[in-house]
Order: structure tokens, then C-alpha cells, then sequence
């Protein structure tokens, strides 16, 4: 048996909307914060799909985006540190197509399959910019979504895959564009998405021998609200049978667009139900799951649902612009910083990364960062290491920086109490200053500091606790 | 353990007009402090057996200072401790010669911040993993207002007035010190609606970044009669550094644990059991003026919690029962790092010597200084006390 036996989601925070001044659609789209990339909204679905699990069980991580930060230096890999995996396994990043998840997806199901690994952690995350005030900039979102893939405890058991693979130009971003391009919307209609999608569906149904009523929900990529409409009634599917595509709410993420509608759909799946999930980019994959009774037992998640529900819209477009570097601003009068040390960073993996404290043997007295001698009994080298990432926190003491160079002034600083122990002095993002406060409950984010020396410096901040339903 | 108390003395200071010396490199500041303290003490650069040169950014040896002078082949230790290196440049000097190993020494503090072309500090960091929250002096010190508030219920509104009221105590000050950075009035209402720096401290309650240098030649009591009557004793001579306040989870942020044990120690040297009854006066380190407020209280001169009830009596201005920052402090005679331990050493011996011109206080005999260097949870503190001879 192969299939999913856990699943997880990331939406950022903000969105575009109606109460953004000078967002020229009344539909909301989700946008990543200025901190945020492809790699930080995987950590935070990851973590999202771990909730519960053993991650000392996961064996392999495949990670799939068309927005990867580097294009040399492995992205997965980092990744698999920030959600303090084992060292002794798979990891590969898949990129530079649309459907690029569904891959990810199947070469982990292969994997399993195959029975070189048990447990396979498959994260797909995007977060791609069209033309500042574009059509493609309005139908994008930004978001993430994870799944275990796994031999035995699965929510939705594996029933069949179908593959085209069409070498067809109609997106595309070359290496620098910083923006996506198209081909004429007509062409890329007709002999794209509708003949391709549908020779795909068409392909699995006859492989399988079943028809468009035997799905209970499919979970169907299209780059925009009204060409998922015509797809799915061209396809033969009733609207019971869709899964919302969620424009209006999150927007087209890409690579993890048709995965996250297939999350969207477990959440609310009952065991015996046949899923779809048909994603496109040169070509289509179509994936087919069957809910297995586990698939009731809900474990708690925020999912897709739960990041939704929690949100704010950004005051103006003109933050989302500085956010996306559309535009320059005037700097800090502050130093340029310096290349951070990649010996350092090396070394500070634990710390940085794992977000690793220690608990000291002797007194159990607990702590961050970790300490050769003890800050409490000064026993040295006597500890357990600790992780903090997926610990909850208040807010002892905070400040509010209105000279940092940084994007989102006034710069939070806040010392965090964790839950259990362990102190940690770290800014805060995600933040509307009004909610800033003592004793405010706060969770760990995985964030991108800044890029020196092209190195994407990651770290942990605290961000404001999102509800979990 | 017989301590420094009047064992060494100091018969000669200098220092230097404080502010944005465009005019002055950091060697200039260093000539103009040396040469006012030897002219005061009656001695020539030649007469000086050896020195501690203290600066956190301008040099990274002694052979600046050697240069500058043109001094004679002697030993220089460079000293680089926070904000407490001026301090702490001068209790080396002062263990030389209590020690006996040289006669007549020199002690100089320099510091110029302001050919960066930044605001703020702007100290290059060694090589580092570069994910420490950059958080500078302004945003820390904001922590400990904004605990301080908190954890004794005060109201924002009453806690910026009472941090407004030492601003602009210092800036009145400041008025009266010829050589300090910024010397104009102040009302309490501009101090509380300036822009903000790092919330909740404002602009005035920041002190100032400045350029300067101040210099003292130490010797022993017994040649310090041979060259002056009012030479000024060392009482006392303390030093604390901790580093662990951020990993404990227990400590509070509104008291530093480095000012209280470098104040007792200097107490016990000093032999002070009182110290708001028995002090006259007190240079302290008023970087912001919540460190000011916080300091009162781990001095033991204001009870925990109600420093703002001195304040507002009007306790610490120069007319009050315990005179702080009579200088303008750092808020206005200017903050050059490495120079400010030895310019609040200055106004100290200014101050006994009945030299302080329209500031000056009646009659002092004991004084303090107090430097705070780091950031709250993680301190260099230096205290130290002086007095008139006996």
C-alpha cells in the first residue's frame, strides 16, 4: 500500500483585496510576506504536515517550486534541516515546471512503492510575481503544501497516475525574468490547457476503466477562476464534484496549486471517496487517491482551511510592491552588511536551523542557545539538545525600531519566553503593531533574514499565533 | 585584599570639547586631552612612565597614542571594554601604581564616531553567522523601558513624562557645560513628542553620538602633594561583567544585576554603607534615560520601582539632595565611547576641585562615576568613587 498518511499547508498571512489601497481587483489574492520565499512557506507546511508524526521516520524529502532562491545549492536540504530530519537521507528538489508537485509527488509514491523508503515528506511551495498590475500578478497566490508519503497509516491510499508530457510554450520565465511571460491567452487556451488537460483525464479514466462520476472531488489546476470553470464543465463534472479552486480567496500557487486543492478536499473527505488531483506544465499528471477510513480521524492541522481563515489584508499595493522589490526605496543610512560566514553558518547549523536550545542533564534547567557550562549549575558539556521551532511562546519585553534597515518599519524585537523554558531574543514579522504586546502568544516561523554574497540567510521569528482549527 | 582606596591620586584632566568634531581626528582629540591634563598637572608628555590608551573602535593598538604624543618608547596597553573602556583604561593605570611599579601615568579615552557617515553606531563586527536580530542600543534599552512599565503598572503616558523629566534635567545641565555636545533647553513636552527612535524611546531620550577624548595623569598620594593641594583620591574601584540575563528566563529586565555587584564591591571599597546619604554627586550612564532611571535604583539610591517619585521631587537635579549627570551626562555633554568613563572623571574632579564654573555644586567631597556598557542581560559595569583629600 502506498499513498498519503499525512498532509499540511501554508498561506501566508496578507492578501490583496478589497481594503488594499490601489489593488485593482476586488478579488483577495495571498502574498508572502517580504521575508518569505519558496523555502520558508515549505518549512512552515512541513511543519504543519508533521504535527504529531515521528520525524526521525521521515526518509526522504522531495521538494518541488518554480520559484527555488538558488540555482546552484540545494534547497531540500535545507529544508530537511529546518525541520530537524535525519541526516541519512534522500533528498532532491524538483523544479522549473508548473506541475513540477504532482512529480515530486509521484516520485515519492515511487519511492514507497518500490519500497525504498517508508516515509517520504513531499512539499511543494511557489510564490511567482507577474507584471506589477498584470493579469497574472492579480491571479497568483502564494502558498505551500506538504504531504507524507508512506507504505502502511494511510488517509488516501494511491489508486492510479496518468502522464502527458507535451513540450508546449504558454508561461514560461527564462533564467533573471523576474517576471512570468505568456503566450497569447486564445493559444494557450485551446491548444493548451483545454486539449491537454483533457486528453490527461480522458487517458486515466480510460487506464482505469471509470468515468467522471466515479470522482468524488477533483482537485483541478487552471491559472484563473473563469478558465477553471470551463475546464471542469467541459470535463463532465457536476460543481459538487470540484474542488473549490480557491481564486478569490488564495490565488494560482503554481506548483503547489493542484496539491493544495487536493489538501483542501482531505480536509473535508470521507473515507471511501475517489480524489483527483490534475496538475499542468508541458504536459499534465493526473493522480488518483482512494480515502481510506483513517482519512476520519482528524489530526489537529491548519491546512489550507485554517491558514485561510487566519489573514489580513495589506493596507496598500504599494507595500506589496516594496515587498517584491517592483520598486527601490530608500535605504537605512546604515552600513551595507558584511558576507555572513559560511564557516559560521556551518557551524551554527544546530542553533540557526534546527533551532536547537539544550536542556542541561544535571539541573534540567533549559536554554537558547545551547551552553558549553550551564547557565544555572555550570556543569559542562552536560546537556540535551532542545528544539524550539515547533514551541509556543509569550512575549516578555518587545521594542519597536523605527531606524532599522529593514522592510517592515518599525522593526519588532521582541524576547520570547518559550513554553517549558528557554529565552530568545528575535524579531517579529507578521505583525499589525497595534496587536504587539506583553505576554502576547507567539509561534516560531522559519524567515529569510537577507541575501549577501548570494546566500539566503534563513532564521527563525517570532510571528503572532495563528488559531489552529 | 587592601584595595585601591587612597592609594593612587589624580593630579591632572583634560578633555576636549565633545560633539561632531569635523574638524578634529581622533589623534587631534588625543593631543588637545593630554596637553590640557599635563598643563594642569604641571608635567610634560616626557614625564609620563606609561599609559592605557582606551577606545573601542578608533584604534586597535597603543601605538596611536604614542604617535600622536610622541612618547618616549614606554609601555601602552590598548583597552577595549563597551562603554566602561575609559573606566577601565584608568583602573589599569591606577593598579600600575598602586602596585609601585611606575610613578606617574596616563590614562586617556577617545572615541570618533562621527566620520562613519552614519547615525547611530556603526562598529564593524568580526566575521559571524549573521542571524542575531539586529538589535542596536536604542531597541534594547527600549526593552527594559517597556518591561519597566509593565512590571510596575505605570501608564505610558506617566512613564514617558518621568523619562522626559531626566532628559530634560540633563539638558538644562548641559546648558551650563561650556564643553559639552549639545547645550539648549529642553521642555518635557518636546522630549514626549519627538519622533520615535526605537518605541518607547524618542529622540531626546537617546543620548548623543558624539567625537572626544578625555585624559588623567595618576600618580601616588604622596608625589601627587609635591605637585598640587587639591588632588583628587580614588576611593573606590569596581567592575562587574555578566552575560547571562537573555538565558534565564527569571530575570526580569528592569534591574541590572552588573550595576549592583560593581556597586557594592565599590561601596565596600570606598567604605559607603549609605550611599544616597553619603555621595555628593553621581556621573552615571545615562545612554538612554531609562538606563538613568534603572540606575538610580541599582546605585540603592531609589527604592525598586520609585525612582520616579526622586525624579519628579526634583532629587537628582543640581540643586537637589543627590546631583547626577551635572555635566549634561551623555544625553548632552555626548557619548564618544572609549572617552566617556574619563569625562565623567573629569566633571568629578571638577567638581571637588570648585572648578565647575556655573554648574558648580557646594562643597562636594565624595563622587561617583558609573559606566554600563553592552545591553541589558549582558553588561560591563564600572563604578567608581572618588574623593577630596583628606
Amino acid at each position: 500500500m502506498a499513498g498519503i498518511s499525512s498532509f499540511g499547508a501554508y498561506v501566508p498571512r496578507y492578501r490583496l483585496g478589497a481594503e488594499t489601497d490601489g489593488w485593482n481587483s476586488p478579488q483577495e489574492r495571498s502574498v508572502a510576506n517580504f521575508d518569505e520565499d519558496s523555502v520558508t512557506m515549505a518549512v512552515a507546511a512541513g511543519i504543519d504536515c508533521l504535527r504529531g508524526q515521528d520525524r526521525q521516520s521521515v526518509d526522504g524529502i522531495i521538494f518541488a517550486t518554480t520559484t527555488t532562491p538558488y540555482a546552484e545549492k540545494q534547497c531540500a536540504a535545507i529544508i530537511a534541516t529546518a525541520l530537524d530530519l535525519r541526516r541519512d537521507i534522500f533528498a532532491a528538489d524538483t523544479t522549473d515546471v508548473l506541475r513540477a508537485g504532482t512529480t515530486a509527488m509521484m516520485s515519492a509514491l515511487n519511492s514507497v512503492m518500490a519500497g525504498s523508503a517508508s516515509n517520504v515528506l513531499v512539499i511543494a511551495s511557489d510564490n511567482r510575481q507577474g507584471a506589477p498590475r498584470g493579469d497574472t500578478e492579480r491571479n497568483l497566490g502564494d502558498g505551500a503544501v506538504a504531504f507524507l508519503v508512506s507504505d502502511s497509516g494511510v488517509i488516501a491510499e494511491l489508486t492510479g497516475s496518468y502522464s502527458i508530457t507535451e513540450n508546449l510554450m504558454d508561461s514560461w520565465r527564462s533564467t533573471g525574468d523576474s517576471f512570468v511571460r505568456t503566450w497569447e491567452d486564445r493559444f494557450a487556451t485551446e491548444e493548451g490547457l483545454d486539449r491537454i488537460l483533457g486528453d490527461a483525464l480522458s487517458g486515466y479514466f480510460s487506464k482505469y476503466g471509470i468515468e467522471a462520476k466515479d470522482v468524488a472531488k477533483v482537485a483541478f489546476y487552471a491559472p484563473d477562476g473563469r478558465r477553471h470553470g470551463q475546464l471542469t464543465r467541459k470535463a463532465g463534472f457536476t460543481t459538487e464534484q470540484v474542488q473549490d479552486p480557491l481564486f478569490g480567496k488564495l490565488g494560482n500557487t503554481g506548483a503547489a496549486f493542484s496539491l493544495m486543492l487536493l489538501a483542501s478536499a482531505l480536509e473535508s473527505a470521507t473515507p471511501g471517496q475517489l480524489l483527483l488531483t490534475v496538475s499542468y506544465g508541458d504536459g499534465s499528471d493526473v493522480l488518483g487517491f482512494r480515502t481510506t477510513d483513517a482519512v476520519s480521524n482528524r489530526t489537529p492541522r491548519m491546512g489550507v482551511s485554517g491558514y485561510l481563515n487566519t489573514k489580513s489584508q495589506l493596507d496598500s499595493y504599494e507595500t506589496f510592491a516594496g515587498w517584491r522589490e517592483v520598486w527601490a526605496t530608500d535605504g537605512a543610512r546604515r552600513p551595507d552588511p558584511n558576507s555572513p560566514s559560511v564557516t559560521a553558518l556551518w557551524r551554527e547549523s544546530d542553533k540557526n536551523l534546527r533551532l536547537y536550545g539544550a536542556t542541561c542533564n544535571n539541573c534540567g534547567y533549559v536554554q537558547y542557545p545551547a551552553q558549553r557550562v550551564c547557565v544555572n549549575c555550570q556543569s559542562k558539556d552536560d546537556a540535551t539538545p532542545t528544539r524550539f521551532s515547533d514551541r509556543k511562546g509569550t512575549v516578555f519585553t518587545y521594542s519597536m525600531d523605527y531606524l532599522a534597515a529593514t522592510t517592515d518599519k518599525p522593526l519588532v524585537i521582541t524576547m520570547i519566553d518559550f513554553e517549558g523554558g528557554g529565552r530568545m531574543l528575535c524579531m517579529m514579522t507578521d505583525r499589525e503593531l497595534e496587536e504587539v504586546r506583553v505576554d502576547m502568544p507567539i509561534e516560531m516561523s522559519f524567515r529569510k533574514l537577507r541575501v549577501v554574497n548570494g546566500i539566503h540567510n534563513y532564521y527563525w521569528k517570532a510571528v503572532p499565533q495563528r488559531a489552529m482549527v | 585584599m587592601s584595595g585601591i582606596r587612597d592609594r593612587v591620586a589624580i593630579i591632572g584632566m583634560g578633555c576636549t570639547k565633545f560633539g561632531e568634531r569635523w574638524d578634529a581626528s581622533s589623534s587631534d582629540l588625543m593631543v588637545e586631552a593630554s596637553y590640557e591634563a599635563f598643563n594642569d598637572a604641571g608635567i610634560e608628555g616626557k614625564d609620563v612612565q606609561a599609559a592605557w590608551l582606551g577606545t573601542v573602535g578608533s584604534f586597535r593598538t597603543g601605538q596611536p597614542l604614542a604617535e600622536a604624543l610622541k612618547l618616549d618608547y614606554i609601555p601602552i596597553s590598548r583597552v577595549e571594554n563597551a562603554c566602561a573602556t575609559a573606566t577601565d583604561a584608568f583602573r589599569n593605570a591606577c593598579y600600575a601604581v598602586a602596585a609601585g611599579i611606575y610613578d606617574i601615568v596616563l590614562a586617556l579615552g577617545v572615541e570618533k564616531l562621527k566620520d562613519s557617515g552614519f547615525s547611530g553606531l556603526a562598529i564593524p563586527e568580526a566575521p559571524g553567522s549573521d542571524v542575531a536580530p539586529p538589535a542596536p542600543p536604542p531597541s534594547q534599552f527600549a526593552m527594559a523601558a517597556t518591561r519597566y512599565f509593565h512590571q510596575y503598572g505605570i501608564p505610558y503616558d506617566d512613564g514617558k513624562l518621568t523619562l522626559a523629566q531626566i532628559a530634560s534635567k540633563n539638558h538644562h545641565n548641559g546648558t551650563l557645560s561650556p564643553k559639552a555636545h549639545f547645550q539648549r533647553e529642553v521642555s518635557t513636552e518636546q522630549i514626549i513628542n519627538a519622533p520615535m527612535v526605537a518605541w518607547p524611546l524618542g529622540l531626546f531620550d537617546c543620548c548623543g553620538v558624539s567625537d572626544g577624548a578625555a585624559a588623567a595623569i595618576i600618580t601616588t598620594p604622596e608625589i601627587a602633594k609635591t605637585f598640587r593641594d587639591d588632588y583628587i583620591l580614588v576611593k573606590g574601584l569596581g567592575l562587574a561583567v555578566g552575560a547571562f540575563g537573555t538565558l534565564r528566563n527569571d530575570w526580569d529586565f528592569t534591574h541590572f544585576p552588573e550595576t549592583v555587584r560593581a556597586a557594592q564591591a565599590t561601596y565596600q571599597e570606598a567604605g559607603i554603607t549609605n550611599p544616597r546619604e553619603e555621595l555628593d554627586m553621581a556621573m552615571v550612564h545615562d545612554c538612554f534615560t531609562i538606563t538613568e532611571l534603572i540606575i538610580y535604583e541599582d546605585l540603592g539610591i531609589s527604592p525598586r520601582g520609585r525612582a520616579s517619585e526622586d525624579v519628579e521631587a526634583g532629587t537628582f537635579s543640581l540643586e537637589g539632595d543627590l546631583p547626577v549627570n551635572t555635566d549634561g551626562g551623555l544625553k548632552c555633554f555626548g557619548h564618544p565611547i572609549g572617552a566617556s568613563g574619563i569625562r565623567m572623571i573629569y566633571e568629578v574632579y571638577k567638581q571637588l576641585q570648585g572648578k565647575a564654573e556655573g554648574r558648580q555644586l557646594k562643597d562636594p567631597t565624595l563622587g561617583l562615576t558609573h559606566n554600563l556598557g553592552g545591553r541589558p542581560g549582558s553588561f560591563t559595569c564600572s563604578v567608581a568613587i572618588f574623593g577630596t583629600r583628606d
